[in-house]
């Protein structure tokens, strides 16, 4: 996250770094516009849509997060809140038969957000720390149970539907077909990435970024860390009602798991996984985490608990998440120190690959072996068949799980020191970052 | 908090048999007190049957079940007062060390029966905690604050998703141990469960225990130099790890001893942890962050706020007549037909709101963070 | 400056307890406008806590803080910083995670008055980049501009430190110990550049190296055990007898 300072800059690589940074637009664009041609099916544009809408999401929540150091348990209220707003607009929109088209729905979504974290902020952006988190999750639960209760607004338990194709039309778009929501998603995740990235370059954006280093030093050069973590909190949710309408879009629904604790916990796990402290990082986790949700989801029933386990796996040994991971190399690579650490990656990986092994199927033999399941006892893998109720299938996850561990642990020390002295030399040639 | 309150308020509507355990009732309630027409039909029929000394009554039981509630709440909310003021960490995967405790429970009391249960459960789930804090909380502890309450919460989904795994979604069959299974005392009508005596008894005497260990022992020293001093911990010298591990445990194994005991009497469910975690978090928040008279004023408050509620069967339509034939559904029938039972499940969090506004640092409390 | 003028600072009967513990018992001070004002005193006096009363970090149980005649006691920092006092903390309070140039940058948006603006390229602001690129070539650390505060030597820090507080361009300068801790060398250079940088300005300065104290203040003022016992220029402190018996008795000795 280093800026650069024009005034010291040489005039070249500025010009080299202006057009890194458009390049980099451009190719956002680029992917954009060549993925639904790439990939045509209604399921991939499915897939890439809800990925446009998670980085959306998992970036507004970042502007929490990574930028202003809020650790909010409860940001699905202003998507959910944004959601339904957008289901609303839409049933009124259709039924007044006013001249609004569809792509103007998701701002009344972001407007929606906007006023509930405006209101439902002022009190919680008061603290930082572990207490506005806690604070985050109580006012979660306060909207959810809210929703339950005011059914007329929230649909009770089915949700509020709507039909998207009965608006103004505007260019003959009806928005029926998925490839129009695609699009639909893509500019919006356009807007929303550049608006969100150039928050970051203000002297708003800069400040949030104090507040999250040290909010008391913040209040001794004029500034008073709350209003800046409320404003913070008020884009976050704009953003995030952006995010939570073109969902209720896609799905033509919004019901009360929009608003729950679960949808909170999504965008949380992207941002993480991907990494806070990096701009792309809930980029990165966003779509990952989309990706990965589809796919674990049809090769294991407990493939939520993986996906707590990776969580967990990232916030004990890469806090910087992917985005964080990569960047440390920065420095190797440009001191032209990559080959030991890689060397030993190499040799860390198959013992750890053993290990995962290991642990994935012992959780799945226990899955199949426990109530609940009435998955065939017998599992099928790489053509050999393990029936999950033997001793001797139990040994060989125990077995893989304690000799990959092992092994892992050595090969890792070994990577920590590569790693280490690599990076000594690389700061000896002042390349710090 | 759907997974607690509709239990112990299943005498409302099993007034013949006081069993706690009548899984229909109030597996049945949990969702009915969230949506529904049909509790709220329920309780009506009841309450006018109900008339004068059935209100003492009521009076009475719910008095003694909200302090009941209460002393389970303080059970935990004492571990994750004294975790946070020494570790610094408030403990997002409290409330799942609690579900493991009925889940243990549950399930060495049916290898061996109850009492062992009640000893070995709290052990294994202290173990687990140190455990935890020892191979987890302290390699996490250089990431900083936000990087240890990460690393709880997604415990805590692991720990839920784990008990999914190996004891189903559905509710198990955890039951009332026989010792216990009558009525303690009989109030106008109604029939007080020797369970829920025996829960207050436990929980009152680890009360007491607390409070002495607090005084008398020098871990309680420790403790409660902690709680006043919370920048002195680091100064404990080179046993601080030992002692961080040991409070980790103690807390954890007191919150399983919270589940041992609430699981026969309420619904012992993967979920438990979830709906109870952010009462408790409120708890702390309400009381004010570290203070320990603070969480128990604020247990007790919602414990009996709560079981108050849910027994009142009171809403404005009530009090001043339905509202004009003309009005279709709106946000405003909504609040007019909603009964005070209904809405139990928010006031928890309408008190939090409150409180911060009215009383940021929370009741007794006196850090910001 | 007439006879008239408030000083920029003025303490009157200020107390500061913590439960039953009076830490500041009674203080009355004043400061000149443009004046280099030390105040000394053994460790645990309430050096730092006075500090923490004139910058807003704590409120006063009683007693009243002034800023060129008005009463800033009770307000919270930011309002008292707005008003033109900034300071420095003994240990060193930078945003680690940002670079010295962000770090600079951030204590000078408030003054240059951009405040909260989210519809401001921070990069395309030219007062801003032209002052904060001014600060980092007197605080020396112009080299080390993409450096993260973290990474910077101590002595570094200390000098950004100095850097954060006085870009601001406040009136009233508070720094706390700016020299703890730095070598011979380091510590001629902090002067040379707290001389440099609280040109024109008042100067509030809490220091231990008593070469500093009396090369650099035009007048001292003796805290001990929260009460000022006396204040003068340099040489009437040094003469003084209740000074030297309380404090410098026992460390010139």
């Amino acid at each position: 996250m280093s800026s650069t300072p024009f005034a010291l800059a040489a005039a070249p690589s500025r010009r080299r770094d202006a057009l890194q940074f458009y390049g980099a637009w451009l190719a956002v664009i680029a992917v954009m516009l060549i993925l639904p041609r790439a990939f045509s099916s209604g399921g991939a544009l499915t897939t890439f849509s809800l990925m446009g809408i998670s980085v959306i999401f998992a970036l507004s929540y970042n502007i929490l997060l990574g930028q202003t150091g809020m650790l909010s348990f409860g940001h699905a209220v202003y998507y959910g809140l944004g959601g339904f707003l957008a289901v609303h607009a839409m049933n009124a929109i259709g039924a007044a038969k006013w001249p609004v088209p569809l792509p103007v729905v998701p701002l009344i979504g972001g407007l929606a957000g906007l006023v509930f974290a405006l209101i439902l902020g002022w009190v919680s952006t008061r603290r930082s720390g572990t207490a506005f988190a806690m604070i985050s999750l109580g006012v979660a639960e306060l909207v959810a149970s809210s929703a339950l209760i005011l059914r007329s607004f929230f649909g009770g338990e089915a949700g509020v539907t709507a039909n998207r194709t009965k608006l103004f039309k505007l260019f003959g778009l009806s928005f029926g077909p998925q490839i129009q929501i695609y699009y639909l998603v893509a500019a919006w995740t356009l807007i929303a990435l550049i608006a969100m990235y150039a928050l970051t370059r203000t002297p708003f954006g800069r400040m949030c970024n104090a507040v999250r280093d040290n909010p008391e030093r913040v209040q001794f050069v004029g500034y008073d860390p709350h209003i800046v973590r409320y404003i913070a909190f008020a884009f976050a949710g704009l953003f995030a009602g952006i995010a939570g309408a073109l969902s209720a879009i896609n799905f033509e629904i919004a019901n009360s798991a929009y608003l729950g604790t679960q949808q909170s916990g999504v965008a949380l796990f992207a941002a993480y996984i991907g990494g806070i402290g990096v701009f792309i990082g809930p980029v990165i986790g966003a779509i990952l985490v989309t990706y990965l949700s589809l796919v674990l989801s049809d090769l294991s029933s407990v493939w939520q608990l993986y996906f707590g386990l990776i969580f967990i796996a990232v916030v004990a040994f890469a806090p910087g998440g992917i985005a964080g991971l990569l960047l440390r190399h920065r420095p190797l690579l440009r001191a032209g120190q990559m080959w030991p650490v890689l060397r030993a990656y190499v040799v860390a990986a198959p013992p750890t690959a053993v290990m995962l092994a290991g642990l994935v199927l012992g959780i799945e033999i226990v899955v199949r072996h426990t109530v609940g399941t009435s998955d065939d006892p017998v599992m099928h893998l790489f053509g050999y068949s393990l029936d999950t109720g033997s001793p001797l299938s139990w040994a060989i996850a125990a077995l893989l799980t304690l000799v990959g561990f092992t092994l892992a642990r050595l090969t890792w020390k070994h990577v920590a020191r590569a790693f280490d002295d690599a990076m000594t030399v690389a700061r000896a040639k002042g390349y710090l970052a | 908090m759907p997974g607690l309150v509709p239990g112990i308020h299943a005498l409302i509507d099993n007034k013949q048999d006081v069993d706690g355990r009548d899984k229909p009732g109030h597996d049945g309630d949990q969702s009915k007190l969230r949506t529904g027409p049909i509790l709220d039909r329920r309780i009506a029929a009841d309450l006018r049957q109900w008339q004068g000394a059935r209100v003492l009554e009521l009076i009475f039981t719910s008095t003694l079940n909200g302090v009941l509630f209460g002393m389970l709440l303080f059970l935990m909310a004492s571990g994750l007062t004294v975790i946070f003021s020494m570790l610094g960490v408030l403990n997002f995967a409290h409330a799942s060390f609690y579900m493991l405790g009925a889940f243990f429970g549950y399930q060495v009391s049916r290898w061996i029966g109850f009492w062992p249960a009640l000893v070995i459960a709290p052990l294994a789930a202290r173990v687990l905690g140190a455990g935890v804090e020892r191979y987890g909380l302290r390699n996490v502890h250089r990431n900083g604050h936000v990087a240890e309450l990460l690393f709880t919460f997604g415990l805590a989904f692991v720990i839920e998703e784990t008990v999914q795994m190996i004891w189903g979604k559905a509710p198990v069959d955890y039951r009332v141990p026989q010792l216990l299974d009558f009525p303690a005392f009989s109030v106008f009508s109604t029939n007080y469960p020797a369970y829920k005596v025996f829960m207050l008894a436990v929980a009152v005497a680890i009360f007491a225990a607390l409070l002495i260990g607090i005084k008398r022992t020098r871990i309680g020293m420790i403790v409660q130099a902690a709680l006043t001093h919370p920048h002195m911990v680091g100064h404990l010298g080179h046993n601080v790890g030992r002692i961080f591990m040991l409070v980790f445990g103690l807390g954890t194994a007191l919150a399983a001893v919270a589940g041992v005991i609430a699981g026969p009497a309420l619904v012992t469910q993967s979920n438990m942890a979830a709906l109870l975690g952010p009462i408790l978090f409120v708890v702390v928040v309400v009381g004010g962050l570290g203070s320990l008279p603070g969480a128990f004023i604020a247990s007790l408050l919602i414990g009996l706020l709560q079981t108050f509620a849910v027994a009142i069967n009171v809403s404005l339509a009530s009090l001043f007549g339905p509202l004009a034939a003309g009005h279709g559904p709106s946000l405003l029938t909504d609040v007019w037909n909603v009964s005070v039972a209904q809405i139990a499940p928010v006031l928890p969090y309408l008190l939090l709101v409150l409180i911060l506004i009215f009383r940021p640092m929370g009741l007794l409390g006196t850090r910001e963070t | 400056m007439t006879p008239s003028a408030p000083p920029a600072i003025a303490l009157d009967d200020v107390r500061k307890s913590f439960g039953r513990l009076e830490i500041i018992r009674g203080l009355n001070l004043s400061v000149a406008a443009g004046e280099r004002h030390a105040i000394i005193g053994p460790n645990g006096a309430g050096k730092s806590t006075t500090f923490n009363l004139i910058s807003g970090y704590m409120a006063p149980t009683s007693g009243e803080v002034r800023l060129d005649g008005q009463v800033i006691s009770g307000l919270p920092p930011f309002q008292i910083n707005r008003r033109g006092l900034s300071r420095s903390f003994q240990v060193t309070n930078v945003f680690a995670h940002m670079s010295v140039w962000e770090n600079v940058r951030c204590a000078l948006l408030w003054t240059t008055g951009h405040r909260y603006a989210f519809w401001k390229n921070v990069d395309r602001l030219p007062d801003v980049r032209e002052r904060t690129a001014m600060i980092l070539e007197d605080i020396g650390l112009a080299a080390r501009a993409e450096v993260p505060a973290g990474l910077l030597t101590y002595a570094e820090q200390r000098a950004l430190e100095i850097g954060i507080t006085t870009a601001g361009g406040a009136k009233v300068i508070l720094l706390d110990e700016p020299t703890a801790g730095m070598s011979h060398a380091e510590t001629e250079r902090a002067v040379a550049l707290i001389r440099r940088l609280t040109e024109g300005r008042t100067l509030l300065i809490v220091e231990h190296d008593m070469s500093v104290v009396f090369g650099l203040a035009d007048r001292i003022s003796v805290l001990v055990y929260g009460q000022i016992i006396a204040s003068g220029t340099p040489d009437q402190i040094r003469n003084d007898a209740r000074v030297q018996e309380a404090y410098l008795g026992v460390e010139a000795a």
